[in-house]
């Protein structure tokens, strides 16, 4: 028994989203009567991971090969599952990103597990293992029971808000057998966009749309979004046009995001537009239109000239952080 | 080199969602389907691009579904492609469709296979990767581009906070979005065409879903907007931090 996570970390430091992951084990132990045993993969020093104990991990499972520094599903994957086999994990928790999303499915699959991708709640037990989901890019939610002996979740980040307890973990090093098929997958070039906040981890996030008229006016954007230490993002003609890169895609056929706060600037909120961030917690639009959509999705409006508005929030977010 | 491309039957984007019996089913009463945009404009126009360039030799399309699937099908042979196959099953959940496929794949033998990077109704993300590990494959996800030389995929995919490139020998599974082809309209030839070319309907597998949804809910509604004057940013900054509590 016991409730495995694989944790994620940048250069040894785990990331917010992965200890979120760790208190979601914790709770689902909790109501099983196990302990969680967290998976992290790489250099990690001990003490990050002893402190992962303080988030409700018991112990720590550390596969450390070198050649685990570029990712490889196919690896992760032989490493949870050599993690599942030595813990006897009944329930196996990931983050819905990049690598949870590569290394979940491969485990279910391989362990003939259900699967509930992009979990945003706790698993309701009373009903045996019923778990809520996003569903239709975010216009509504399921509620997926897991009928399989083992069953693995990827969580979405920014479900629960992470809390800091008290203990420590101990930590065991992970032998796990690889070939070379493994590591196939090789990286030839990494392209990080500078300075910029993951939109995908972003608790802010600054948008734009057609109504900024064009690439050239995204700067008092970026001024409000740096004031805040926000992410930014764009809607689906903005991309389209090239105005911004289209990673910055929020929408049903871009990102799905769900953030705190979400500033939709210029953005009328066409229903694909809608899909993608109405799991925000708090929706501001900005629009001069009084007819768009997006203001009846909204919590807070404001009418007008976006190039005038911006900059004036940017200058009261300035002045509300002086005085806080 | 053989490619398979994953179908999946999607709602139109613009559908209204609704729920019927009790809030446990999709209503699908007046719902258009769709190929889902991940698979049609990046999945299945790459492969028809590499096919162009005589890279590939074979594209396949292969969806799971009952009879109803196959108007979808037909629309992927009209953008091009030599063989539909649709595996005729209900398409359960994304371990059965992952396992139908991977099934019938292992029987034809692909160098790639290709699939969006989700579907826009139930947004798993996860069929590709299923089928990676039920073919002991490599596998990458959240390709913008794609590129096979000499028997190795040149691949862009999506990182966090960026893009990394990647190299790998097939085969391979990829899963595909945004940036990796523009997207393509059927032309009448390739309508006509689409008529007579094989669409082969295949048994299914002997496999159970492990999973189901039990009941579906729709949003709570927001509770109405509070329009806040263009002057007074200092009251929207306030009710950011106060009342809202996300500053």
């Amino acid at each position: 028994m016991s409730v495995l996570v694989l944790v994620e970390h940048t250069n040894g430091a785990f990331k917010k989203k992965s200890l979120e992951a760790v208190q979601y084990a914790a709770h689902i132990a909790k109501e099983t009567g196990t302990t969680v045993t967290a998976v992290a993969v790489g250099n990690v020093g001990d003490t990050a991971m002893q402190e992962l104990g303080a988030y409700g991990a018991q112990k720590v499972l550390n596969a450390a090969d070198a050649r685990l520094e570029n990712f490889s599903s196919r690896a992760y994957t032989k490493v949870m599952l050599a993690a599942a086999q030595k813990e006897g994990a009944k329930v196996i928790v990931g983050l819905h990103d990049t690598v949870g999303k590569a290394v979940s499915p491969r485990l279910a699959a391989r362990l003939q597990a259900g699967l509930v991708a992009g979990a945003v709640s706790y698993p309701d037990l009373s009903k045996g293992f019923v778990v809520k989901k996003t569903v239709f890019s975010g216009k509504a939610f399921a509620f997926v029971s897991i009928t399989s002996d083992i069953k693995v979740i990827t969580l979405m980040p920014n479900t629960y808000p992470v809390v800091k307890g008290e203990g420590s973990a101990s930590v065991e090093k992970l032998d796990v057998s690889f070939s070379d098929a493994d590591f196939a997958v090789q990286v030839k070039e990494v392209a990080k966009a500078s300075g910029a906040v993951p939109l995908s981890e972003a608790e802010l996030v600054v948008s734009g749309g057609r109504g900024m008229k064009g690439p050239e006016n995204w700067h008092v954007l970026e001024d409000l979004a740096k004031e805040l230490g926000a992410a930014t993002a764009c809607s689906r003609p903005v991309a389209d046009s090239h105005w911004r890169p289209h990673n910055e895609h929020v929408g049903q056929t871009g990102g799905t995001i769900r953030p705190n706060l979400y500033i939709a600037v210029g953005i009328s909120g066409a229903i694909q537009h809608l899909a993608g961030v109405n799991g925000s917690k708090t929706i501001v639009v900005i629009n001069k239109d009084p007819e768009a959509p997006f203001f009846s999705a909204a919590n807070y409006g404001v009418l007008g000239d976006a190039m005038e508005i911006v900059p004036k929030l940017t200058e009261a977010v300035k002045k509300f952080k002086a005085n806080h | 080199m053989k490619i398979l491309v994953c179908i999946c039957p999607v709602p139109d984007t613009t559908t209204k969602v609704a729920f019927a019996d009790n809030n446990t089913h999709f209503s699908t009463a007046g719902v258009t389907f769709i190929i889902n945009p991940y698979d049609e404009w990046y999945a299945l126009v790459r492969a028809l691009e590499l096919k162009e360039a005589g890279i590939a030799t074979d594209v396949h399309m292969i969806t799971v579904g009952k009879a109803d699937a196959e108007p979808v099908i037909r629309k992927a042979l009209a953008l091009g492609g030599d063989e539909a196959i649709r595996i005729d099953a209900e398409s359960g959940d994304t371990y059965s469709v992952a396992a139908q496929i991977a099934e019938y794949a292992k029987s034809v033998g692909y160098d790639l296979v290709l699939c969006g990077k989700e579907s826009i109704d139930y947004n798993n993300g996860s069929v590709g990767a299923m089928i990676a590990e039920l073919l002991d494959m490599n596998y990458i996800g959240f390709a913008a581009k794609l590129d096979v030389a000499s028997g190795v995929a040149t691949v862009v995919r999506e990182i966090e906070g960026g893009e990394e490139t990647d190299t790998c020998a097939l085969p391979l599974v990829v899963s595909c979005q945004k940036g990796m082809s523009e997207a393509r309209i059927p032309n009448m030839r390739g309508i006509m065409a689409a008529r007579t070319k094989p669409l082969k309907v295949v048994a299914p597998a002997a496999i159970s879903a492990v999973s189901s949804i039990v009941a579906y809910e729709m949003p709570p509604a927001k509770s109405g907007v509070k329009m806040i004057s263009a002057d007074n940013m200092d009251e929207l900054v306030s009710l950011l931090h106060n009342e809202a509590k996300v500053i």
